[in-house]
């Protein structure tokens, strides 16, 4: 185990590493001069040129690059060409605003998706498992911004039960308020998926001999589900959990901008809009590096559930 | 009488496939004893082990009771409700089966799983603890505590199946049902999961129902016997004289099917039972087996046959007065040897060893291995599992890269490692017959484009002449025209087989590496498949290869046979000499371990423990740790024996002089 966590820990450096290669390159290729873009179309060349070497992105590109990377590994990713103040205090709040959204989204979806798949599973074949499967199907390739607007017009323009968008403040049930709907539309996107992989997975473990064992043992069907089924179809349906965690970040884009939610999605359209060069950059590395984090995780979490994993099995 | 363990009455069970109903078992009605031993066996496709979950009533839910019923106990179990099912599962009965790996779960310790049998009776954690290591002792494991604390993939599949067994057990169930409880372990763990189940059963007075295709195991094991075919009882009696003086037709075949009395390819071909069985749901004839019965007759077509009695035996035909007639049928010639060890041999291994690297350790799978395979000669690989046949085997085809270079030849050249690096020639001339045909073909190609694409690409016909050497080569392997548009999926196991035979004799090899050809296939048709090995063989002056864990099948088909332990040769020589001996000690003990179909005479001999591993292997002669002949002092377990030539012209590895080496199996000379 320790090998492998060792193994796992040096690899995301490595992707770290190149991750930071990719954000710095795509900005710097990005097409427009930065001076340009932030003076604007009237300036003069030479303060154009002038604000350019102020900020620095004339140098070489490997120096340039080192310098960046530098200060981003003491999480200092510049100031924003906007707001003239550091990117990370942006970055920051954002992130704890859409971490907010994702942890709701999660808490609502996990335990509907794996509950939903393993009742569909116990029932394979029979109505209530067409009803799940096709529901869950139905919603996971229905456009986010299509299921967002419907949750808008019915729960916020029609009902009025909830807002439409905004960002949380204040009290926890006021934030909640502002939340539910688009980790609704969220938790819509993402059931398809986990009860899929849920409902695999209870259905391979509920033919698999260990459950006839356990049954002809003569324990109780429930024991039988909770000990035996549950314990083994939970494996799968983690990593995919895991996996959606980081389509879960990056589709959180066009949800938050939907909502007006003031997140990471939509601090990077904003910075990409404006050529908020800086800005840009620590975002997406920052989504980029929780997406790997997440994954991370889920991997050693996967690794410490299974016995085989963890305890190093003889080939 | 006092009530039976189980009963069955005149049990007509059918499966739903797509509305209509496929009847399996056809009215089976016998009744197991308590304390008795009851075999069931027959081919595949028998029905043995639906009625296995028949008699805990788990069956898939497309299954429908037609008539009869069953008693578990007393008690008429297709009536019982959700929880008097548990019930009666949870105390009275307990079932075994194969691969005790997929058995137990693998996310929970196995004293967890254990101790659940017995918290289920209501005991308490502590109680259930203490049972649990109680019967695990029982079940002969020496270290009760630290098995306990482990998980099932950290246990060999002796110990899995002895946890299983204990499992079975804790709750002293009046009745153990066995489906095929040692399909697929070693011949030696076999012996001893055997001798376990009978010692247990002995002190527990359990009744025992006991499912398998290894006859040899039913007799062993076995009080009475009936044999199942097409879901009816054709002979049921005493299992000493069903198998001894069998009386229906079909138990005659399915027994002289087997290779038997040290049975030789040279000296006859093995009997088989022409024709198949009836499919699942089809119409019966008025005798089930009267399509394949040579005794057969207008009124076997009329009349379906009742029990005759003939003392405490029961046949289900109408002649049994002229089965006597079968046994005087002339068995075919064989086919005689032709290897002329003047020659040059084919393939030559001089000194070949293969180490896997693996977590910084070193397994030494084989270890300077010599022998020389001729033209037209089987060379049989023998030994258990982890003792380096299938890695032999496959560093000659060339999937794995022996340790030294230059160390095997063929046809007189270098032979390379890997087979993207050896010429055509090379490559065409070794070829394989896997274990298990469904995963060696491709299912979504038909047998046409499987042999055809062997065809072209193996012996590099043009397209003209494919269609040509298609039909010689189907022709050979007995397949006819009509299966060649079939998939494989279409075809039964001995078919298929067939198919993988044909495509690895697409390209005329010189060699075929035959691993466990027949082990997935019934006798009848193992039987048949044999008998095509030794007819292209002979036809072809093909060499094999052979490798199988049956060893009466090794000997049928090998002229000569090495043996192997821990990657090294402990022995190589002519098969009837090795068989008979004098041979080394670790034959003696494999030899011993097989149950037969005949009866053993003989005590067995025991292999302590486990076959060592391939890391740390022990010094002097690998085998001294279980021995049974080690010599006094330290000679054994310090000084590596050397190969030592015999008189018949073989080597074997031992620290005993050649002359007062055992021999003389009794189960297999008879």
């Amino acid at each position: 185990m320790a090998r492998y966590v060792l193994r796992r820990f040096g690899l995301a450096v490595i992707t770290l590493f190149i991750l930071s290669i990719v954000v710095f390159t795509v900005s710097a290729v990005l097409p427009g001069s930065v001076g340009r873009a932030i003076l604007g179309p009237f300036a003069d060349k030479r303060s154009v040129d002038q604000l350019n070497n102020e900020l620095g992105v004339n140098g070489p590109l490997l120096n340039r690059y080192f310098r960046w990377a530098s200060h981003a590994i003491r999480g200092d990713f510049g100031n924003s060409y906007k707001y003239k103040s550091p990117v990370m205090d942006f970055v920051s709040k954002s992130l704890t605003s859409s971490l907010k959204l994702a942890l709701l989204t999660l808490v609502i979806v996990v335990p509907l998706g794996v509950i939903g798949g393993t009742i569909a599973a116990l029932r394979q074949g029979k109505a209530l498992d067409r009803i799940i499967t096709i529901t869950g199907l139905s919603l996971a390739v229905t456009p986010e911004f299509v299921i967002g607007i419907v949750m808008i017009l019915l729960f916020a323009v029609k009902l009025g039960w909830l807002p439409s968008g905004g960002t949380p403040k204040g009290a926890i049930l006021d934030q909640l308020k502002v939340m539910l709907l688009p980790a609704l539309t969220l938790t819509a996107i993402l059931f398809g998926y986990l009860s899929r992989m849920a409902r695999a997975g209870a259905i391979e473990a509920l033919n698999s001999d260990y459950t006839r064992t356990a049954t002809l043992k003569g324990l109780p069907r429930h024991v039988v589900l909770r000990r035996h089924v549950m314990r083994n179809s939970l494996l799968p349906t983690i990593a995919v959990i895991a996996s959606q965690m980081s389509y879960l970040l990056g589709g959180l884009l066009v949800t938050e901008t939907l909502f007006n939610y003031r997140g990471l999605g939509l601090l990077v359209a904003d910075a990409a809009r404006g050529k908020d060069i800086p800005m840009l950059m620590g975002a997406v590395f920052i989504v980029g590096a929780l997406a790997m984090m997440m994954s991370l995780l889920a991997d050693l979490l996967i690794a410490w559930l299974n016995p085989r994993v963890r305890l190093g099995a003889k080939q | 009488m006092s009530t039976p363990a189980l009963e069955f009455n005149d049990l007509q069970l059918a499966y739903m496939v797509r509305g209509q109903a496929r009847e399996v078992l056809r009215g089976v009605s016998f009744a197991v004893q308590p304390g008795e031993t009851y075999g069931l066996v027959g081919e595949s496709g028998c029905g043995k082990s639906t009625a296995a979950y028949t008699a805990v009533r788990y069956l898939p839910t497309n299954a429908r009771i037609l008539g009869g019923d069953v008693h578990l106990a007393g008690r008429d179990i297709l009536s019982l409700d959700k929880k008097e099912l548990q019930n009666l599962r949870a105390n009275d009965v307990s079932i075994v089966y194969q691969d005790p790996g997929q058995a137990l779960n693998p996310t929970i310790k196995v004293g967890l799983q254990l101790m659940e049998a017995y918290q289920l009776l209501g005991q308490s954690k502590h109680d259930a603890l203490t049972n649990s290591r109680e019967i695990l002792r029982k079940v002969q494991i020496a270290d009760p505590e630290s098995v306990l604390g482990r998980y099932p993939h950290q246990l060999s599949g002796g110990m899995q199946q002895r946890v299983v067994i204990a499992m079975a057990l804790a709750c002293n169930p009046q009745l153990i049902i066995l489906d095929e409880p040692t399909t697929g372990l070693d011949a030696t763990v076999e012996a001893e999961v055997l001798d376990l189940i009978r010692g247990l059963r002995d002190e527990f007075g359990t009744s025992v129902l006991f499912i398998s295709h290894n006859l040899g195991a039913i007799r062993a094991m076995c009080d009475r016997v009936g044999v199942l075919y097409a879901g009816k009882l054709v002979e049921e009696g005493r299992a000493q004289d069903v198998f001894d003086n069998p009386q229906h037709p079909y138990t005659v075949g399915l027994l002289r099917c087997l290779p038997r009395h040290g049975s030789r390819k040279s000296a006859q071909r093995l009997e088989t039972i022409p024709g198949f069985q009836p499919l699942l749901g089809a119409p019966l004839p008025a005798c089930v087996f009267v399509d394949r019965c040579p005794l057969a007759t207008d009124k076997c077509r009329e009349v379906a046959p009742q029990w005759t009695q003939l003392g405490d035996r029961k046949v289900r035909c109408h002649h049994v007065d002229r089965v006597h007639e079968l046994v005087s049928s002339a068995l075919p010639e064989g086919t005689p040897s032709t290897v002329d060890r003047s020659s040059t041999p084919m393939l030559v291994l001089d000194g070949v060893s293969k180490t896997f690297h693996q977590g910084g350790q070193a397994i030494k799978a084989v270890r300077d291995v010599s022998l020389e395979l001729f033209a037209g000669e089987t060379l049989g690989l023998v030994g258990e599992s982890g003792s380096g046949k299938t890695t032999l085997a496959h560093t000659v085809l060339g999937i794995h890269a022996p340790d030294q270079a230059n160390t095997i030849t063929f046809d007189g050249k270098n032979l390379k490692p890997g087979t993207r690096k050896r010429p055509a020639d090379q490559v065409r001339g070794i070829q394989i017959i896997f274990q298990n045909p469904d995963s060696a073909l491709n299912r979504r190609h038909s047998v046409r484009r499987i042999i055809g694409r062997s065809l072209r690409r193996l012996a590099q016909l043009p397209h003209s002449e494919v269609d040509g050497a298609l039909q010689e080569i189907t022709a050979s392997v007995r397949l006819t025209e009509r299966h060649l548009d079939m998939r494989p999926s279409q075809l039964s196991g001995g078919l298929k087989q067939r198919v993988a035979i044909a495509r690895a004799f697409a390209g005329h090899p010189r060699i075929v590496v035959c691993d466990e050809p027949t082990s997935s296939l019934d006798v009848s048709v193992q039987a048949a498949i044999l008998n095509l090995l030794g007819d292209l063989q002979h036809d072809r002056d093909t060499s094999y290869l052979f490798i199988s864990h049956d060893l009466r099948v090794v000997r049928y088909l090998s002229d000569r046979i090495a043996v192997l332990y821990l990657g090294r040769i402990m022995e190589l020589g002519p098969a009837e000499r090795v068989f008979d001996g004098p041979h080394h000690p670790y034959t003696e003990a494999l030899l011993s371990a097989a149950p037969s179909v005949d009866g053993d005479t003989r005590e067995r001999i025991r292999l302590d423990g486990e076959i060592p591993s391939a890391v740390n292997q022990p010094s002097g002669c690998v085998f001294h740790t279980r021995c049974q002949r080690r010599l006094e002092g330290d000679l054994c377990s310090t000084v590596e024996p050397p190969l030592t030539p015999t008189p018949d012209g073989g080597v074997i590895r031992c620290h005993i002089p050649f002359d007062q080496l055992g021999g003389q199996p009794v189960a297999l000379r008879s």
